[in-house]
């Protein structure tokens, strides 16, 4: 995409970077202010049922962007994960024409997301194609088969027990889906931050021949984070279909956009090498606030995606600005 | 060499198409009668324009997923303009049009040339923020055929020795580009930046400000097709071309044009759009559901993507060491 030449800091922690030094400070400020400032617009925010159901807003969107964010550190990306929801939700549907069972159902939804993350895995990895051409078509592929499948039609009369994963609550006001996505955040934060396989990927975002000549396998974990975003795509269509009861071909229809907005605010950077799994959680709490804060005062959706796109691009252009303008003073 | 190649490439395309449309016709002879296969290039004649645009975006290295949105608003604006005062003249319309469309490109291109945004995340923001200004503006509204004058919707239709206009000027834009490719200095320029960025630098070009101009360049095209959009279904909403972006992009892919830059044609833009245009207008000649369209493109976007690996060029030796392209 861009060029990949890429400069190093002679030292870490300039003077100048203090400013910008800790990203994930600046997004908790911000989510404190979103938060402050919902509490005085609207009387109706501070409300924990209220809050619990606004985490709907982005627990399905960020457990993509925790595998996602993994895959754009090592400077692949994909851009199908909204349509492999759409293929999970539609084979879903069409086992329960079958008459199966919650549990198989989930066994669907997880084995087609990890397929689809295969076949985009093995076109990237083996055969050496640009991911974004990749999963640009694939994007059209997985939802053009539910489109197949479904065409204006949709399946609906889940089973009772299967909406326990979109609509159930473990404990209070905690919800099914809140709590695996602070269990998915501990475990992506733990395999990117602790382990041998997480220090892999930002070698390989940050120089993949370097990454390859001191013995990783860069395919190999390109592979893995291929499958890892379709089983997550797999995961987040379960909680989804579960969620709104039914499946139509166009379910999740753009979600790829707002996981990627997401990603990069959480200071993932979209060229590969560097973010961490906490920003992302802090993106995720931000955005769901800011729609939740919106949608309070009754802001239509369509404008709040306008908030989003701005949002996509001033968290990169800002930062760059500012070094402009340092850089004149 | 590659150019015999890229020949032979675009002939192999060209022969798919051929074998295509022979295909239906031995089975639906309606299929390939001249008036028929007019509709069919009138119908593909947007998305050949806006390949066209977008080839020069990805052979500088970018990727402009904002067309489909920049279409839409602008073809708002106009029909909108065009119900507010409804006399407006068409070369007034056009030029409105196509400096609309070039501006919202040359904001995409400027963030990519002076913050170095890399040009997906420019595009994905602009393509939904677009899109939201078109309800902003519109209130969410349609503006409907009864709104719009006769000649506002007439233009596109109206015929020149048999083919509508819109056709026209998808042959004119054509011949443009053809002449923009072989024959300009930014033609060149093109093709430098995206073979290789750091010699571009080197021959005295600015890698950035070509990547503007291609963005400029879509941009406008963009806008241009906004107008005829509209104008042609005579309505306008919020939704127009929704996804076309996608389609562009697999018009170019198709058309043998290299996501890693530096290589394309011409030809290859024009071929991989009626490619797609031959497909969509058979589909309901051959009895299949529309509904198969979208997975269609998908997997011609795989297989065309899987084909242009094999000709990836092997990068040369690096003699000079890398200078950063846009100081």
């Amino acid at each position: 995409m861009n060029l990949k030449t890429r400069s190093l800091p002679d030292r870490l922690n300039s003077s100048r970077s203090q400013v910008f030094k800790n990203w994930e400070t600046l997004l908790f400020a911000v989510a404190v202010s979103i938060f402050v400032v919902n509490s005085f617009a609207s009387p109706y925010f501070l409300d924990a049922w209220g809050l619990s159901d606004a985490t709907f807003n982005f627990t399905e969107k960020a457990m993509i962007a925790f595998a996602m964010a993994l895959l754009i550190i090592t400077g692949e990306i994909d851009l199908s994960v909204a349509s492999i929801i759409a293929l999970a939700s539609t084979a879903m549907g069409a086992g329960l024409q079958l008459g199966l069972g919650t549990p198989e159902l989930v066994f669907i939804g997880l084995v087609v997301g990890l397929l689809c993350g295969a076949f985009n895995a093995v076109l990237v990895t083996v055969l050496g194609l640009p991911s974004i051409v990749v999963t640009i078509g694939t994007m059209s592929l997985f939802r053009g088969i539910s489109y197949i499948v479904l065409g204006d039609q949709a399946y609906r009369g889940y089973p009772p027990d299967f909406a326990f994963f979109g609509q159930g609550y473990v404990f209070w006001v905690f919800s099914f889906e809140l709590v695996l996505f602070a269990v998915l955040a501990l475990i992506y934060g733990i395999l990117l931050h602790k382990t041998n396989f997480g220090r892999s990927i930002y070698a390989i975002g940050n120089n993949p021949t370097g990454a390859l000549f001191s013995g990783i396998r860069v395919q190999r974990v390109k592979f893995i984070l291929f499958l890892l975003t379709g089983l997550m795509s797999g995961v987040a269509a379960i909680c989804l279909t579960s969620r709104l009861g039914s499946t139509r071909p166009s379910i999740g229809a753009g979600m790829e956009l707002e996981v990627i907005t997401m990603v990069v605010l959480g200071g993932v950077n979209i060229l590969g090498g560097s973010g961490t799994i906490l920003g992302v959680v802090l993106a995720a709490f931000v955005m769901g606030l800011v729609t939740f804060g919106f949608g309070l005062l009754n802001v239509p959706g369509i404008v709040m995606s306008i908030f989003i796109g701005l949002l996509l691009i001033g968290v990169i252009a800002l930062p760059r600005l500012w070094k402009i303008f340092l850089n004149k003073g | 060499m590659i150019k015999r190649f890229l020949i032979a490439r675009e002939t192999l395309l060209l022969g798919v198409i051929l074998v295509l449309i022979a295909l239906v016709a031995s089975r639906f002879p309606g299929f390939v009668a001249a008036g028929n296969l007019v509709n069919v290039f009138n119908d593909t004649a947007p998305l050949i324009i806006l390949a066209l645009g977008q080839m020069v975006v990805i052979v500088t290295r970018c990727i402009d997923l904002s067309v489909a949105g920049n279409l839409a608003l602008t073809g708002m604006a106009v029909a909108m303009l065009n119900s507010v005062a409804p006399g407006l003249p068409i070369p007034i319309i056009l030029t409105i049009s196509i400096v609309l469309g070039a501006g919202m490109g040359l904001m995409n291109g400027l963030l990519v040339w002076k913050l170095e945004i890399p040009p997906i995340v420019v595009t994905l923001g602009t393509m939904t923020i677009f899109r939201g200004v078109i309800f902003l503006i519109s209130d969410g509204k349609w503006v409907n055929a009864h709104e719009m004058s006769a000649s506002f919707t007439g233009f596109p239709r109206a015929e020149i020795m048999g083919l509508p206009v819109m056709s026209w000027i998808a042959i004119g834009v054509s011949l443009l580009f053809l002449l923009l490719i072989t024959r300009t200095s930014l033609g060149r320029a093109f093709f430098a930046v995206g073979g290789n960025p750091h010699a571009a630098v080197y021959t005295g070009i600015n890698v950035g400000k070509t990547q503007c101009a291609a963005f400029v360049i879509s941009g406008a095209l963009a806008g241009l097709v906004g107008y005829l959009w509209v104008a042609r279904y005579a309505v306008a909403y919020v939704d127009i071309a929704g996804g076309f972006e996608l389609e562009v992009v697999a018009a170019c892919v198709i058309g043998g044009i290299s996501i890693a830059g530096g290589l394309g044609s011409v030809g290859g833009a024009v071929l991989g759009a009626l490619f797609l245009g031959v497909v969509k207008n058979a589909l309901p000649v051959v009895h299949i559901s529309p509904f198969w369209q979208l997975a269609i493109s998908g997997a011609a976007i795989v297989i065309a993507v899987t084909f242009n690996a094999r000709s990836n060029r092997s990068s040369g030796r690096v003699i000079l060491k890398p200078v950063r392209p846009n100081s």
